[in-house]
This record gives C-alpha cells, sequence and structure tokens, in this order.
C-alpha cells in the first residue's frame, strides 16, 4: 500500500470502528490509471470535521466501505476496489477570512471493475448514491468526471449523432432553428399543428413539443401526432427542405413510450423526444430504439436545476451531458448564455465542449476539471432555449457556434406580424450573421448594425427588432466555476 | 409557383438572402480555405429534398485552392446549366467530421414550381405522405 495513514493486517480488521482514512480510501500519493473512473466533488464537511477525513467516507461510501469494519473484505482483493481519494484542496475564497464556510474539491478514483459496462444505472448508483446522504458531509455536489476509454466503449453513445443528423436533414454550416409551441399546454391537436406548419414554412427547421406535452385532456398524443405530421409534411413541400417536429413521446411506462415511438415513426418524423424525468434506464432504452429506426432522439432536461443549479450541492450540468452523451441522446438542452435560463458563458462552453468535442482538454475557467477522451462517441447537439430572440442572432454565434439548435419559441409565434413572419427573421437574421462571420468580420461589435442593414430589405426582421430591442436577461448566475488558474497542491 | 416566404426552394445556407453576388461568393470560398475545406459543385434538375446526389461538376477541388479558380468553375457550371439547380459545398476531411460543412445555392431556374404534397390516407386516421417534385414530370434534362 502506498498509504502511510492506512493500518495493515490483523489490526486494520479488528472488529469496530475506526477512521475511513485509516481504511484505505484516503491515498495521496495513488497513480491513476488509465482505466480509473475519476470524480471531482465539491464537499462541505460538518464544522469541525478533519476534511481529509470526510473526503475518504465520500470514497469509501460510494465504493466499499461501510460504517464498521468488517472482516469479509479479506476474503476479496478489498484494496483494489477501495475508492481512493487522491487529493483535497480548499476551494478557494471559501474558508476562514470569507463569507462562505470552508469547501474542498476532492479528488477520487475508482477501479474499472466497480462498475457493470453500459449501464448509467449502475455507475450512479455509486457515484451519487449514499453518499448525497451521509451525516459527516454537511453538502456534496458531484463536479466533474473523467470517464476512462474502456468504459466510455460499453456505450452505445447518440444513437444519431450530430454529423449524421446534418446529413440526414441535409443542412450543413449554420446554426439549426427552432422553435416551442406555444402556450405549450391547452392547444387542440388541430390549433397546435398550425403552429408547428406556420413556423416550419417560414422557415424554421425545427418545433417542438415542450416538456410537459404528453397526452392530456385537451390534447391526447395521437392527435398531436397525427396533425403535427400533416404540418411537417406540408411544409416540407412548401419549402423544398427537410423538416422536423420533435414528437414528445414521454409517458408513464417504457411500453407506451415504445407504442408513441412506433406511432411516430410509422407517420416518417424524422425525430422524436423524451424528457429526462423519465430516467437514466429508459433513456438508454429510448437511444436503442432510435439507433434501431433511423431517429433523432431530442432530450428536454426536465428536472435538472431540480439538483444541478445549486453550486454545494447536487451536481453539476456538465456531469448530466457526459452520462446523457453516453446514454445516447442526440439533442440536449445546454442553455443560451444570453435568454432567461442559468447560465455563465465559459460553464456553458464547457456543456457544449462536453457535448461535441472528441477530446476534451482540462479547462478550469469553463470548469472542466478532467481531460476527457471522447473515444469515438457520436456528437451530441446542444440546443439553446429560452428567452431569446433575432436581435441577439450575433451573440448566440459568438458564444454557441454553428453545432447548435436556436429555439426560438416566444421570438417566433410572439412576433407583431404572425408565426411565419417571427420565423423569416429569424432565419433571415441566422443567415446574414453566418454570412458576415464566414467574411470575417467581426459580429460581436458589428453584429447589430448587421441586422439592421439585413432588416432594411426584411420587413420582418425589422419589425421583430423593433419589438425585442430592449429584451435581456442580466442575472447573475448562481453557477460559476471556482478555480485557481495555477495548479494547487493538496492541503 | 412556390408560396413560401421568398417564393424558392429554401435549402442552403444562404437562401433566405438576396442572390450572392461573385463578391460575396469569393469570401465564402476563402472562408473554406481558410478552415481547410475542399470546395466542391454540384448541379441538379430534381431538388427534393431527399435528393442527396446532385451531379457533381467534376471531383471536390481537393488541390485548388485558389478562390478565383473556384469561382471559375462555379461560373463554368453556371454556364453550362444556366437553368438548374446549383450549389457550391465544402468538405471537411478532419477527424470527427468528415462530411459536408458548408452548402449554399447559387443558381436557381427562372421559375421554381416547386412540389406537391401526395396524400395516402391509410389505416386510422394515419396519411402517408410523399412530397413529389413538379419538375420531375418532364424526363431530366427537360424540366426548366
Amino acid at each position: 500500500m502506498a498509504s502511510e495513514t492506512m493500518k495493515e493486517g490483523k489490526e486494520r480488521y479488528k472488529s469496530g470502528v475506526i477512521p475511513y482514512k485509516k481504511m484505505g480510501y484516503w491515498e495521496p500519493d495513488y497513480k491513476i490509471k488509465d482505466t480509473d473512473m475519476l470524480a471531482m466533488f465539491r464537499m462541505t464537511p460538518q464544522p469541525g470535521m478533519d476534511p481529509e477525513e470526510v473526503a475518504a467516507a465520500v470514497a469509501g461510501e460510494s465504493s466499499t466501505a461501510t460504517w464498521t469494519v468488517v472482516w469479509t473484505d479479506r476474503l476479496t482483493a478489498c484494496e483494489m476496489y477501495r475508492a481512493k481519494c487522491y487529493r483535497c484542496d480548499l476551494v478557494p475564497n471559501t474558508g476562514e477570512g470569507t463569507k462562505t464556510e470552508a469547501q474542498y474539491f476532492i479528488y477520487i478514483a475508482y477501479e474499472l471493475d466497480l462498475f457493470e459496462g453500459g449501464s448509467i444505472a449502475n455507475l450512479t448508483a455509486s457515484i451519487i448514491g449514499n453518499v448525497f446522504g451521509m451525516k459527516a458531509v454537511k453538502a456534496l455536489r458531484l463536479e466533474d468526471m473523467r470517464i476512462p476509454v474502456a468504459y466510455l466503449k460499453t456505450f452505445q453513445g447518440p444513437a444519431t449523432g450530430v454529423i449524421v443528423e446534418r446529413e440526414r436533414l441535409d443542412k450543413f454550416g449554420r446554426p439549426l432553428l427552432g422553435a416551442t409551441t406555444k402556450p405549450k399546454l391547452g392547444l387542440s391537436g388541430r390549433n397546435y399543428g398550425r403552429v408547428v406548419y406556420e413556423a416550419l414554412k417560414g422557415g424554421l427547421d425545427f418545433v417542438k413539443d415542450d416538456e410537459n406535452i404528453n397526452s392530456q385532456p385537451f390534447m391526447h398524443w395521437r392527435d398531436r401526432f397525427l396533425y403535427c405530421m400533416e404540418a411537417v409534411n406540408k411544409a416540407a413541400a412548401a419549402t423544398g427542405e427537410v423538416k422536423g417536429h420533435y414528437l414528445n413521446v414521454t409517458a408513464g411506462t417504457m411500453e407506451e413510450m415504445y407504442a408513441r415511438a412506433e406511432f411516430a415513426k410509422s407517420l416518417g418524423s424524422v425525430i422524436i423526444m423524451i424528457d429526462l424525468v423519465i430516467g437514466y434506464t429508459a433513456i438508454q432504452s429510448m437511444a436503442i430504439w432510435a439507433r434501431k429506426n433511423d431517429m433523432i432522439l431530442h432530450l428536454h432536461r426536465a428536472g435538472n436545476s431540480a439538483y444541478s443549479r445549486q453550486k454545494n450541492h447536487g451536481m453539476s450540468f456538465r456531469v448530466i451531458c457526459k452520462w446523457m452523451r453516453m446514454a445516447g441522446v442526440d439533442h440536449i438542452h445546454a442553455g443560451t448564455v444570453v435568454g432567461k435560463l442559468e447560465g455563465d458563458p465559459l460553464m456553458i462552453r464547457g456543456y457544449y465542449d462536453t457535448l461535441l468535442d472528441t477530446h476534451t482538454p482540462m479547462n478550469l475557467e469553463k470548469g472542466l476539471f478532467f481531460e476527457q477522451n471522447w473515444a469515438s462517441l457520436n456528437k451530441c447537439m446542444p440546443v439553446a432555449s429560452g428567452g431569446i430572440h433575432a436581435g441577439q442572432m450575433h451573440q448566440l454565434l459568438t458564444y454557441l457556434g454553428d453545432d447548435v439548435v436556436l429555439q426560438f419559441g416566444g421570438g417566433t409565434i410572439g412576433h407583431p406580424q404572425g408565426i411565419q413572419a417571427g420565423a423569416v427573421a429569424n432565419r433571415v437574421a441566422l443567415e446574414a450573421m453566418v454570412l458576415a462571420r464566414n467574411e470575417g468580420r467581426d459580429i460581436w461589435n458589428e453584429g447589430p448594425q448587421i441586422l439592421q442593414d439585413a432588416a432594411k430589405w426584411c420587413a420582418p426582421l425589422k419589425a421583430g427588432l423593433d419589438t425585442w430591442k430592449d429584451v435581456s436577461f442580466n442575472y447573475e448566475s448562481t453557477d460559476t466555476p471556482d478555480f485557481v488558474p495555477s495548479a494547487t497542491t493538496s492541503v | 409557383m412556390m408560396t413560401n416566404p421568398g417564393s424558392q426552394i429554401t435549402q442552403g445556407q444562404f437562401s433566405f438572402l438576396p442572390p450572392l453576388t461573385d463578391v460575396q461568393i469569393t469570401a465564402q470560398i476563402k472562408y473554406a480555405l481558410k478552415s481547410g475545406w475542399s470546395l466542391a459543385v454540384e448541379y441538379t434538375d430534381d431538388p427534393h429534398p431527399r435528393n442527396t446526389y446532385w451531379e457533381m461538376f467534376g471531383n471536390p477541388m481537393f488541390d485548388l485552392k485558389d478562390p478565383a479558380g473556384i469561382l471559375m468553375e462555379i461560373n463554368n457550371c453556371r454556364k453550362t446549366f444556366p437553368n438548374h439547380y446549383i450549389r457550391v459545398m465544402a468538405f471537411s476531411s478532419a477527424y470527427g467530421i468528415e462530411s459536408p460543412t458548408m452548402s449554399y445555392i447559387v443558381n436557381r431556374p427562372k421559375n421554381e414550381p416547386g412540389f406537391g404534397l401526395v396524400r395516402e390516407e391509410a389505416e386510422g386516421r394515419s396519411i402517408r405522405y410523399t412530397v413529389h417534385s413538379y419538375a420531375t414530370e418532364k424526363s431530366e434534362g427537360e424540366r426548366y
């Protein structure tokens, strides 16, 4: 054993309670293996607790340990199965002399054999299982993970992926455009399809069901699917483009979700949609169905902010992005930076990189604590949705790049000249901005002028810019990266 | 005649903008070359949204890095097929992409008849849809 803090042999396995540190869960000299699963938590110990002991307890409870010594450990290769906390750093600007109680970034290495291949459920049962309720930790947040290539290779990954999605849709070199049908609840199937048709004919690529549209008294799911596909096909014929509507197949059971997905397929839809709340195993099953049936799989992250938003407890959204890329979804909502929902620009870039890179370098400014090789898993398309409009196009293109679906729900349907005009405004703004960026213009600074110039010949864009010119959502982010640019030493 | 905004097929990156001038096309070519992509010119008289393989006006120009030379190829295609759809495409061979990265239309027929939607009533309320190119009612080469 590399650790000098661990007791050995008979003394180690004497009945009773010994500190986790001395049980082998704290090993500052541990040499990380390429096959190790790595996790980094933000840990707030209970007052007066030794942070290294609590860190070791987190490693212990998320792997092999229980609260007391058990002799049956000696029947196993227990030293290998124990997770090892190998680093414990005070989070900058916390602890004595600051307004925030002490927090620690703790790094834990897990042996690959602790996890069943191809199962997000098994992975998460360890990593975010019992540990979050341990009394010794006051709060705990899973900040990031490094998934070893050997483990990634046991996952299907995105059913379609960004590259094949673009090839199938015949749309290259620009962000895709979408909108969520509004009002999200209450429209009949016939009225709902009207919104879809107008938006697609006007120039959007996709329209979307909202997360809580399933099968309610005002519109049962089959009606919605039938009317939406009439709208999609009619718009495809009207424009000569491939069009889609994310048909939400979220339901109470797998059987019902499969039935809805099959119906969507039989109607010729290119894309279906599920909500994050259906759970990891259900998501993996739907991803397998989608791969088998040539279907793009959109994931709405409904529920994530219940546990990802607060900085001291829960988990970072970047970890959800990693798990969802493994689980196999093709789209995931990952923030807008400028819209109505939470998001610091660099943190959001970190989510986007996690979804799109073939290899992500460590980047503390973006909240990426580990280098990650993506082992040829398909890329997952980020979706930017919530409170964005055409007047922000230069900011959106600068922050988010080409591989993103920009969803202008209110920004399309709320247009003063109608839904088609709203779609035209968004598409013209997008194309004008992509053209200008490619020409080498400084769109960050010239963006408003580029939009005004396009508005001179595009009346719908002018009306849109005039309506939303003063709308912005400038609130301070609750989730920002805390980091020290230079490497820190263990405390 | 098509009835969508703009009354034309809206495939590609720039179909909602006024037709690109040669100067604008050259700027887009430069962007593609700077990105390390290869350019290609393709044409068709059947712009059905699922018609993936337009005819190639020669292979992608892997070794041609001169924007003026590429523009000349585009204009040669326009001269040869003045009443066809012509698009400029860029291809990336980079790991993780290996796919088209740009696609925009630079030539159109004078009249764009567009598409009809053929509905075949199926079981229940289901309908099977077919998007039909009006242009393909005439034989190849006689469509516009």
